[in-house]
């Protein structure tokens, strides 16, 4: 594993946001984060990121290893592309910050629009910004938190394809948070599914689909299900969670 | 923290129109006070009839020529004057908002001060708002207050010499012409040589006695009049004992306080907005990841408080360039700047810890510097003590009024001197970056 997580659990007041979490990633290996609204998805990802603290448990390892692409791009918008990646290369301390600025230019397409301020660029081109930032320390484990959730489909498919890229050539590790379960399915190698901050299900969506399927095979009238009805994911994880009291 | 600096220099830089109206706007609100404060309102216009006839406004006083014509041109120095000819004019200027008052000196003014038939009397008519009466009815009391007291001056100066005369003798100027006078040294002398002269049993010695004896009690009785009659011309004298607060001039007050005033704007809204912006642009917790959140507050305030100190230290020199600062103080000048600029920056940056966004950021600072700067001025006595009690708590509490008393030690040499507010202020800047901190803890992860 190129990281764990340990029993981690995290508290705000009263309510627990995340109990016990455990598990691990791979390198080239592509996580999905899913679960309903107020899950811990994002709170998993900001432990992760180094941002909050656990009040119980460990991650492996330490924050300044793991790159973080937080949900909105957090990039400023009165700068340039290039000024923007040139000032988190220095802030990280990067050896060669102009040539690693160059390199992610070159990598994210955004050689052409390196002079512009973010503020003029499209909420797609912004997040491939806001990537490059989480990328320009070469991280070998990544985390996306809702990349594709202001993109359109366009857009979605190249941020995606992307991400792929990265993880296979580079070897990556890349635990994404999303909504869209279909993107899961469809780019994720493993999914870990979170509701009220407790792990549910961690394996492959296949696995998901199985477990689901297991236990039950009716509609909620009582019909057996159709073979589409089986094998869409979306309806496999809804299911699965009502299964699961959620 | 020097690639934070330049990052956000470049957003300052490219963002003039904020720029412009963060440095504009302040100084604006500073010199509208400093005007305020140091220049009055504009002299009242008042309609003027003099009725005493032309080249009899001259009055003898125990031979001395006094020129009422004198008065009203001083009269002049303090209002506005609308002359007019006759009663009715007067009246319609006041009336038609021409003017505040009309005043009115009766034809026989004169007659009654040289007559001493009493009083001489002089008439106002009033109108306007409350605010313009009372403004221009103390302008006129004051000027009447001065013209009673040169007169006054006047018949005690002929009294005094008359009273000198009636000791001493020489000539007097009465009604009836010019005389001299034995006085009554001479006269005691003359009766005691006649005394001398007389026998014991002569008829004449007993009369002679009684004005030996009066002329001894009249000069004694004269030596306690002339103090008497000093004191009547001038019942109460000021001595003045400053026991708190600053002895500067106002006019040069207002230059310190409409820096202070600017200086404490561009602090509170840059460094309140600087830090806000990070979290509005999401970027805070990327931020935080590689430096410190106190290294993080660390700049804003630097950058604030470099930018503020800038902007209060080219308000001296400009109102340098125009009234007279002692330029020689100019290293303290840098030094109260700074020292209120670090102040003023970290109760922005504790400002802006709270705020997720530039706006509210920016609404807050102003929501609390307007109010600061005002409570500053708020003078002993103006409200109840336990009043003025909990406000000297609220200006130490907060850096504006040791920023103001920082900058008037500087430029205008006020006590206590600048050590202490420096201090003061340095106390409340690790205060507030404190709280900053603890509120970026708070409310910002």
């Amino acid at each position: 594993m190129i990281t764990e997580a340990r029993g981690v659990t995290k508290r705000f007041g009263a309510r627990v946001a995340l109990r016990g979490v455990s598990f691990g990633v791979s390198p080239g290996e592509k996580l999905a984060i899913i679960g309903p609204n107020g899950a811990g998805k994002t709170t998993l990802l900001s432990i992760l990121a180094g941002i909050l603290r656990p009040d119980e448990g460990e991650v492996s390892r330490p924050p300044r290893e793991i790159g973080w692409v937080p949900q909105q791009p957090a990039v400023y918008r009165k700068l340039s592309v290039r000024e923007n990646l040139r000032l988190f290369a220095r802030l990280e301390k990067v050896g060669d910050p102009d040539a690693v600025v160059e390199r992610m230019l070159e990598q994210t397409g955004l050689g052409d629009r390196a002079g512009d301020e973010l503020g003029t660029l499209s909420g797609g081109n912004r997040q491939r910004v806001n990537i490059a930032v989480g990328l320009l320390a070469d991280p070998p484990v990544l985390l996306l938190d809702e990349p594709s959730s202001s993109l359109d489909p366009r857009q979605r498919e190249r941020l995606w394809a992307f991400v792929d890229d990265l993880a296979r050539r580079q070897g990556t590790a890349v635990i994404f948070t999303t909504h869209n379960v279909a993107e899961a399915d469809r780019w994720a190698d493993r999914v870990l599914v979170l509701a009220d901050g407790e792990v549910l299900f961690d394996g492959t969506p296949d696995g998901l689909r199985r477990a689901e399927r297991s236990t039950d095979d009716t509609d909620e009238g009582g019909l057996r299900r159709s073979n589409e009805e089986r094998t869409d994911f979306e309806g496999a994880f809804v299911r699965f969670l009502r299964e699961q009291g959620h | 923290m020097r690639w934070l600096l330049v990052k956000d220099l470049q957003i300052l830089r490219r963002s003039k129109l904020l720029v412009a109206l963060l440095v504009l706007y302040p100084i604006a609100i500073a010199l509208l006070i400093g005007l305020a404060l140091s220049k009055g309102p504009d002299k009242p216009k008042v309609a003027f009839l003099n009725e005493v006839p032309v080249g009899q406004t001259v009055t003898n006083i125990g031979g001395k020529d006094v020129d009422f014509a004198g008065y009203a041109e001083q009269f002049f120095d303090a209002i506005d004057p609308v002359v007019v000819h006759s009663r009715q004019q007067a009246r319609d200027k006041v009336e038609d908002g021409e003017a505040l008052a009309a005043l009115i000196i009766p034809a026989n003014t004169v007659d009654r001060l040289n007559g001493g038939l009493g009083q001489a009397q002089v008439e106002v008519i009033y109108n306007g708002d409350a605010l313009k009466q009372s403004f221009v009815q103390s302008t006129i009391d004051a000027e009447l207050a001065r013209a009673n007291a040169k007169l006054s001056d006047t018949i005690r100066d002929v009294a005094l010499q008359d009273l000198r005369v009636l000791q001493d003798g020489g000539p007097i100027t009465t009604p009836l012409g010019s005389e001299s006078l034995l006085g009554l040294h001479r006269a005691k002398q003359l009766v005691q040589q006649a005394l001398a002269q007389l026998p014991e049993d002569h008829p004449a010695r007993p009369g002679l006695e009684q004005v030996d004896n009066f002329a001894n009690q009249a000069l004694i009785g004269l030596e306690f009049a002339t103090p008497a009659l000093k004191a009547v011309s001038r019942p109460i004298t000021v001595k003045r004992t400053l026991l708190e607060g600053s002895r500067t001039p106002l006019d040069d007050f207002a230059v310190a306080l409409a820096i202070a005033v600017s200086l404490l704007f561009v602090a509170v809204l840059l460094a309140s907005g600087v830090l806000a912006l990070e979290r509005e642009e999401q970027a805070y917790g990327r931020l935080v990841r590689v430096v410190s959140p106190a290294l993080l507050l660390l700049e804003k305030i630097l950058l604030a408080a470099a930018c503020s100190a800038l902007v209060a230290l080219v308000m001296v020199c400009g109102i340098g360039a125009f009234t007279g600062v002692d330029w020689s103080r100019a290293g303290q000048w840098v030094i109260a700047a700074a020292a209120g600029g670090l102040g003023c920056s970290a109760l922005g940056v504790a400002i802006g810890a709270v705020a997720r966004e530039v706006r509210a950021a920016s609404l807050l600072g102003l929501m609390l510097a307007l109010p600061l700067a005002f409570l500053a001025l708020v003078p002993s006595g103006a409200v109840a003590p336990g009043l003025y009690g909990v406000i000297r708590v609220v200006n130490a509490a907060f850096p504006f009024k040791p920023t103001l008393d920082a900058l008037d030690a500087a430029i205008n040499a006020a006590s206590p001197g600048l050590l202490w507010p420096a201090l003061h202020l340095v106390g409340l800047t690790l205060a507030y970056g404190a709280l900053a901190r603890l509120a970026l803890r708070r409310f910002a992860a």
